[in-house]
């Protein structure tokens, strides 16, 4: 069994293409199925690096500010992310909690770290230590991240409470909805490529 | 046979984690994803080689049901409580929506309404669509299905939006007795739905629909 890396093959129908560099700005597409195969990348390793470090900083604002305030009476209620999380499983919806904790707070961190992590060795000409199980956890980690979702629910609920309450948006929901931004940028990033920047040994 | 070789045509196999191309064992059963004898691994990042994701139809189905099965309760319960000095509402999805729509933001009741509704519906009836259609090897509108299945794949996340809305008001409503928000079993239901449906489109093989039949090569 030889691998060649001349070859690419497309995940969603199997067709076999010649692996080519692409220029700037252009997007290799499947023509059988439309897929898109591969695209230029832009953002060098440096860049990338420097984008998961702000998006890290802002995770953790995000995580630490309030995200609402409602007011009743002059009564004030806030929580943060993990007060949610703790308050659904008092309340007896434990798979809610844990749902939300995963996708919100255990998955978009491990993303974060792991890809830092990758970079940076990578950006030294190295492969990490435990480079393979790593590129292989973030392959599966892929679509169960949902930070924008969660976004757009805080909105949903803002509308919903301010029939009833004063509502104050606090920092927590913007450093969200930069954290979301953040993560659309190095959503981007084509895992497979790291297999091909650096060498298949390591020292 | 048409100008774009496929790679079981060239003897080839694709690594489905991490793309790698590999030579593929001609006859080699062990190869064709009915996940009993999977043994062979690959060179680069460790994981099971497969032509097609395993027992793809068997799992996708299983998972469908599953989810669709739990979608009910989910519709039929109340998700919500909101609970006032006087008064004690239990909220099911569609009555959210509703109030969304009355209170005077239908944009939003109607985002409610695609991510709750409409994206389960949809993921419901394309993959059993997919599902069936493959399944007779169909070579029917190929294209657009594949187009459907990342379709699928792409806004199938997004119906956790209630589920978030649920829990971030049932963290904020709190109030003593004045008002409250409690999370009702409904809320449950419908996270699982989220996930099973999720993870069907995962276990379904888009490559499945090029398989079979072709009229048109
Ligand atoms: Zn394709
Ligand atoms: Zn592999």
């Amino acid at each position: 069994m030889r691998p060649s890396e001349a070859l690419l093959i497309c995940e969603h129908c199997d067709t076999v293409y010649r692996r080519r560099a692409l220029a700037r700005g252009e997007v290799a597409r499947c023509a059988r199925c439309g897929f898109e195969l591969d695209r230029h990348r832009a953002l060098g390793v440096n860049a990338l690096l420097a984008l998961i470090l702000t998006a890290l900083i802002v995770f953790v604002q995000a995580n630490m500010w309030p995200i609402v305030t409602l007011g009743l009476n002059g009564q004030y209620s806030a929580t943060t992310l993990w007060g949610m999380i703790i308050t659904m499983w008092q309340q007896d919806a434990q798979v809610v909690a844990v749902l939300a904790a995963a996708t919100l707070f255990f998955f978009p961190l491990a993303k974060m770290l792991v890809l830092g992590w990758l970079l940076w060795f990578g950006r030294l000409g190295r492969r990490a230590p435990g480079f393979a199980p790593l590129m292989v956890g973030l392959h599966y980690l892929g679509p169960w991240t949902m930070s924008e979702v969660f976004v757009l629910g805080a909105l949903v609920a803002i509308v919903k409470a301010h029939n009833y309450f004063d509502v104050v948006a606090d920092p927590g929901i913007y450093a969200y909805a930069a954290l979301t931004l953040l993560i659309t940028i190095f959503a981007g990033v084509d895992l497979r490529q790291l297999w091909h920047q650096t060498p298949e040994r390591s020292p | 046979m048409s100008g774009l070789p496929r790679a079981t045509e060239l003897g080839l196999i694709g690594c489905h984690v991490c793309g790698l191309v590999c030579r593929s064992v001609p006859g080699d059963e062990r190869l064709d994803g009915d996940g009993v004898h999977d043994a062979m691994a690959c060179p680069r990042c460790g994981s099971t080689l497969h032509r097609r994701k395993p027992n793809s139809y068997t799992r996708t189905w299983a998972l469908l049901i599953a989810a669709f099965l739990l979608y009910i309760p989910a519709n039929v319960l109340p998700i919500m409580r909101t609970a006032s000095l006087n008064d004690i509402d239990d909220n099911t999805i569609i009555s959210g929506v509703v109030e969304l729509w009355v209170k005077g933001s239908p944009d939003l009741a109607v985002i409610v309404f695609a991510a709750s509704i409409v994206v389960p519906m949809l993921k419901f009836l394309s993959l059993s669509m997919l599902l069936l259609s493959s399944g007779r090897g169909s070579d029917w509108a190929r294209p657009q299905r594949a187009k459907l299945y990342r379709l699928v794949e792409f806004i199938g996340y997004w119906s956790m939006l209630d589920v978030f809305v649920v829990a971030l008001l049932t963290a904020l409503v709190r109030f003593s007795v004045l008002s409250r928000v409690e999370p009702l079993p409904g809320v449950i239901f419908f996270g699982l739905t989220v996930v099973l449906t999720m993870l069907a489109s995962m276990s379904f093989d888009p490559r499945l629909i090029w398989d079979g039949r072709n009229t048109d090569d």
